[in-house]
């Protein structure tokens, strides 16, 4: 019979190696040593979770003004959080002015929408990404310190919570990342001059810790200046931050200019592109397409160290809730106040770090393995 | 008419590249130059104005005022130059302890990172995502003012055998007392030292020309434990413990390790740590599996394969980022100043600097001390680099 | 009449030179800028305190706008910049505040060589210990091998080791940048004892969970008189910081106070009537409005005002005003007249 010579249908794959069971023998219970640390990661986590989600959400208060309101449940008093909201997000900015701020965010997030969506074409991404750099800044300053078409003035140091925390990381990035091109390219050039002057600046930035160099700039820096002669706070918080960061952005974009092949920047000199040109057309959108993740990492450590301006006594959302937890009222929540700050902040720097492995995987023009 | 000339015209000099880079040079120095002097002005007029005294003389008068930890002798009669050699090697000691836990936690959670077990290997990631995410200023002070702030009273101490105690005011150890005798125990601990290294190099020796391979490991364990341990008993065990003991509002004697001081090596320890598992793992993912297949063909096992495969070749690419963790660590214990942990940039550049007034002065030897730090700590990992980078011919 | 002219000629830019010298810098920044700068604590109740909508108060914060009042006519044109004990002193002298009005003591050291001049003394105070009362002590003889917070960076750190070795005892000292982070701290167990300048003992108790378990030791161990410093080097400034402090003490010992300074200006009492500006240049001497003594009583209040509503009978603190009483009602506060 014909139907003898075909070969016999494959055999369902043997149960042990398939199905949830399968994989648990695969992942979890290889080797005796693999069973061991199973096991020991599972008793950690039977030990400690139950814990975590007691205290988080089912032990914990949710409703109520007062302390008092806390008293009844053995979990996190979030009533904490839910009473001192507004002044973690705006800080000391007057109530009555803070729709500016909603405003200044709502454009962001209208103006940053399109660059993620992937069926913008990517001109039209460029614009817009350029003037999101340079108008918004404007835009966005205006809005939050008023003084102008008729929006009452509000001082930076009534500046506070969340919005000073973005504030200095978005400037201190937007600032950071040019000037730091600019001394990695300094710091590669062939000028033995400009190479010493960017080199001993990078290196003396990298070495300092930042709060020595924040505590200069609150409170020192009228010493080296002309009499009388002064700036904003806020200001020079962020010259500080910026410089700092740029130091560490040149060393991230350095490792990108030095795996540039030589090759490339001779094919642009046989092209006839000067120096600039030949860095901005032909070497730069190659190195720093390479450095992405380390440039993301430096706008991580970044947005993570403008807690450091606590130190200097600026109210970021870091020192808002660190002073709210000294508040007499509300003594005893520390806990529950340091959660909240640290969700918002690992919120943020997590959204990064994701992106920018998307934005890798996506610009990644070479073989993939 | 217009007279055509063959020549191609030269180019004015200015457009000379050699010309242009010395005029851009001489201008970027000169600008540099010119206003460090406008600074350097401002700053004596400023100081001459106020009337502030300014030079090192302050360093040799009696600072005055006490500090809770302090590793060399000091009272509050010492000088401020002894404050800041008391506040530099308390920077040290936690640099120090912290780069050490932090690389072991970091290499074993890349380590887990990597593992085939997906439990292991999940736990390791949440980790790293969490702790590399969240401020490190938040987590010492959520370790400070959250964590150990629930400790007990001294007079509630928890206590291991009535040896260790924990309480708020921190964590209270025996402390060694060492007898006259102890001497002849540190003495037999140098000579065998030498011995180990010198039966290490001879090994080494052997096994190049024969092939055979001499237990080294065990064998110098051995020696380092057995011998003095024969010595200390011979001396007539000469080393006491001092138990720490509850009189009056605190324990006295023995070691204490401060709530400051535990806090911020648990912050610096366990946030670094996520920085080192990240390079550990792409150390290890770096060394291709081509060399472990290898290895494996070559019949050594797993343990030695890691051992004498994969580590040496990953650690060529995990020194330098490790190098830049180090740094960090160093530079983010100045962090100590917001929970009153007396390192330099607390009691000296904080402290001192308000005492005296001398805030130029004390800024820059704090400036010039991590400076010189961070200089070295660069130095010696260049050097360790260049050793184990792979030699091309 | 040549010479005569050319002696007038130069008499007047001997006198245009010296008043150039004279006119300090610092008073034209601040008419330059239109307010103020002051420095402030980061967060002592009575002292200075910003609520949760950022608003301070505090007497230090009312010396600052007194001084504001007296300058501009207006107590609001202050901008308070939140200093710590280590911050304070630097960023006076570097001119990053115009004045600093921060519970400081005054010192020879101080007035010296860090280049700074006090102006006066708003608060008489002594440096003291807080201590729970589960403790049992009863007297500071008694804190030997105790625990100890204490404010980094201030006169009471080196008083307190003086102290301590004066009467051979044990210390451990703990040293915070933060009032705050030392009085959580001797909530917490983690010190004994606090020690600071006996007012801000008080202002740090009512901040505690439980006040009442807390009590201030008997003893006083130094000398604490505070008040508002400012740079050496203007001495037009220097005159209106002491003189706004000088005349709200007056203002108490003359019976005016914020209400009834209108009235009081209708007064037949010339002292009265100097002082607020309706009789002789006593205020334009300054170079100020001439009624800007009356401005300061009516914006901000006369000292036992200010004392009273911040720290005094009128506030949670409740302190007694002992030594900060007027000279003549068995206290300290005595100040020179104007005339």
């Amino acid at each position: 019979m014909a139907e003898s010579r075909l070969p016999h249908p494959d055999l369902p794959p043997p149960a042990s190696i398939i199905g949830p069971w399968g994989w648990m023998r695969r992942n979890l219970f290889s080797s005796p040593l693999n069973i061991a640390l199973t096991a020991l990661a599972a008793y950690l986590l039977w030990v400690a979770v139950p814990h975590l989600l007691n205290w988080t959400l089912f032990n914990a208060t949710w409703s109520g003004d007062t302390r008092a309101d806390c008293q009844a449940n053995s979990g996190a008093c979030w009533v904490f959080i839910r009473v001192h909201f507004e002044q973690f997000m705006y800080g000391f900015y007057p109530e009555a002015q803070r729709w500016r701020v909603n405003i200044a965010v709502l454009l962001l997030i209208l103006g940053a929408a399109p660059l993620f969506i992937r069926t913008v074409p990517n001109p039209v991404k460029v614009k817009l990404g350029l003037s999101l750099l340079v108008v918004y800044p404007m835009v966005a300053f205006v809005l939050f310190k008023g003084g102008l078409f008729g929006l009452p003035n509000v001082e930076t140091s009534r500046w506070g919570g969340l919005l000073l925390t973005l504030v200095i990381a978005g400037v201190g990035m937007a600032a950071a990342l040019p000037l730091g091109v600019l001394l990695a390219l300094g710091r590669r050039s062939k000028m033995p001059a400009i190479q010493t002057l960017c080199v001993t600046f990078i290196e003396f930035w990298r070495g300092v810790p930042l709060i020595t160099v924040l505590f200069m700039s609150s409170v020192m820096l009228p010493l080296f200046l002309p009499e009388g002669m002064n700036f904003d706070k806020l200001l020079r918080a962020l010259i500080g931050v910026t410089l700092f960061q740029a130091a560490y952005m040149a060393e991230v974009v350095r490792g990108g200019l030095q795996a540039i092949p030589k090759g490339q920047i001779e094919a642009a000199a046989a092209l006839g592109l000067g120096y600039w040109k030949s860095m901005a057309l032909i070497v730069l959108p190659q190195a720093l397409k390479l450095v992405i993740p380390g440039i993301v990492n430096t706008f991580i450590a970044l947005f993570k160290d403008t807690s450091l301006v606590l130190i200097i006594g600026l109210f970021d959302l870091m020192n808002t809730v660190h002073n709210a937890t000294t508040n007499p009222d509300w003594l005893g929540f520390s806990t529950e106040g340091y959660v909240f700050a640290a969700a918002v902040y690992w919120l943020f720097c997590f959204s990064m770090s994701r992106y920018s492995q998307n934005l890798e995987k996506r610009l990644h023009t070479g073989h993939k393995r | 008419m217009t007279e055509l000339s063959s020549a191609p015209v030269k180019p004015p000099f200015w457009n000379n590249p050699q010309v242009r880079a010395i005029i851009f040079q001489a201008v970027a120095l000169l600008a540099t130059v010119a206003f460090g002097l406008y600074l350097f002005e401002n700053t004596q007029d400023n100081l001459r104005r106020l009337g502030i005294a300014s030079g090192f003389g302050f360093l040799s008068s009696p600072a005055g005022f006490d500090i809770i930890q302090t590793l060399i002798p000091y009272s509050a009669a010492s000088s401020y130059g002894q404050v800041f050699w008391v506040a530099l090697l308390n920077t040290l000691l936690v640099s120090a302890l912290g780069i050490i836990f932090a690389t072991l936690l970091g290499f074993i959670i890349g380590v887990a990172r990597l593992s085939k077990n997906w439990l292991i290997a999940k736990l390791a990631l949440a980790y790293i995502e969490t702790f590399r995410n969240v401020p490190l200023l938040l987590q010492i002070f959520f370790w400070y003012f959250a964590v150990l702030r629930a400790a007990p009273a001294p007079r509630q101490s928890l206590s291991l055998g009535d040896t260790f105690f924990l309480n708020i005011r921190g964590l209270y150890l025996p402390a060694p007392q060492f007898q006259p005798g102890f001497g002849w125990v540190l003495a037999t601990l140098g000579v065998v030292i030498v011995i180990v290294v010198v039966l290490t190099r001879w090994a080494r020796r052997r096994q190049m020309a024969t092939g055979q391979p001499f237990p080294i490991l065990s064998t110098a364990l051995a020696l380092l434990i057995g011998l003095p341990l024969i010595t200390f008993w011979l001396a007539g065990s000469p080393l006491h413990w001092q138990v720490p003991e509850l009189r009056g509002f605190n324990f006295q004697g023995g070691l204490v390790i401060i709530p400051e001081m535990a806090s911020l090596l648990l912050a610096l320890s366990i946030y670094t740590a996520a920085f080192i598992a990240e390079i550990v793992r792409a150390g290890i993912q770096a060394v291709s599996h081509g060399q472990t297949e290898a290895s494996f063909s070559l019949g050594l096992n797993s343990g030695m394969t890691l051992r004498l495969i994969i580590l040496p070749q990953a650690l060529r690419v995990i020194i330098p980022p490790m190098t830049n963790q180090y740094l960090n660590l160093t530079k983010n214990s100045s962090l100590a100043a917001a929970i009153g942990y007396p390192d330099l940039v607390s009691s000296f550049a904080g402290t001192t600097l308000n005492q005296t007034g001398q805030a130029i002065e004390c800024i820059a030897i704090t400036m010039a001390v991590y400076l010189t730090i961070s200089l070295l700590i660069s130095f010696v990992m260049n050097w360790y680099n260049r050793r184990v980078a792979l030699v091309e011919r | 009449m040549n010479g005569l002219k050319t002696l007038a000629t130069t008499a007047v830019l001997l006198l245009a030179a010296a008043s150039a010298a004279h006119a300090g810098v610092t008073l034209d920044a601040i008419k330059k800028n239109g307010f103020i700068k002051c420095g402030v604590s980061d967060g002592l109740p009575g002292f200075s305190y910003a609520d949760e909508k950022g608003n301070y108060s505090g007497i230090d914060v009312d010396v600052c706008r007194a001084i504001a009042a007296a300058v501009f006519g207006d107590a609001t044109k202050v901008k308070f910049t939140p200093l710590t004990a280590k911050e304070r002193l630097t960023a006076l002298q570097s001119g990053e505040i115009d004045v600093l009005s921060r519970n400081t003591t005054w010192t020879s050291s101080r007035d010296s060589a860090q280049g700074m001049n006090f102006t006066g003394i708003t608060y008489y105070d002594g440096q003291g210990f807080l201590v729970n009362k589960k403790l049992g002590v009863k007297s500071a003889k008694e804190l030997d091998g105790a625990t100890v917070c204490v404010q980094a960076g201030t006169t009471t750190e080196l008083n307190l080791s003086d102290y301590f070795r004066a009467n051979k005892m044990k210390l451990t000292p703990i040293s915070y940048d933060k009032s705050d982070e030392s009085a959580k701290s001797l909530e917490a167990g983690r010190c004994d004892v606090l020690t600071s300048d006996q007012s801000q003992l008080y202002a740090q108790r009512i901040k505690l969970a439980k006040p009442d378990d807390y009590i201030v030791l008997p003893e006083v161990i130094s000398k604490e008189p505070l008040g508002p410093v400012v740079r050496h080097g203007d001495d037009d400034w220097f005159d209106i910081v002491k003189w706004t402090l000088f005349v709200m003490v007056n203002a108490e010992e003359m019976g005016i106070n914020s209400k009834n300074v209108e009235e009081m200006k209708k007064s037949t009492n010339p002292d009265v009537k100097r002082m607020l500006g309706v009789e002789g240049d006593r205020g334009k001497d300054f170079g100020l409005a001439n009624d800007w003594m009356a401005v300061v009583i009516k914006q901000v209040g006369n000292y036992g005002e200010i004392f009273d509503r911040n720290v005094g009978a009128g506030s949670p603190l409740k302190i007694e005003r002992g030594l900060n009483a007027l000279w003549n009602q068995g206290g300290l506060q005595y100040t020179p007249p104007v005339r």
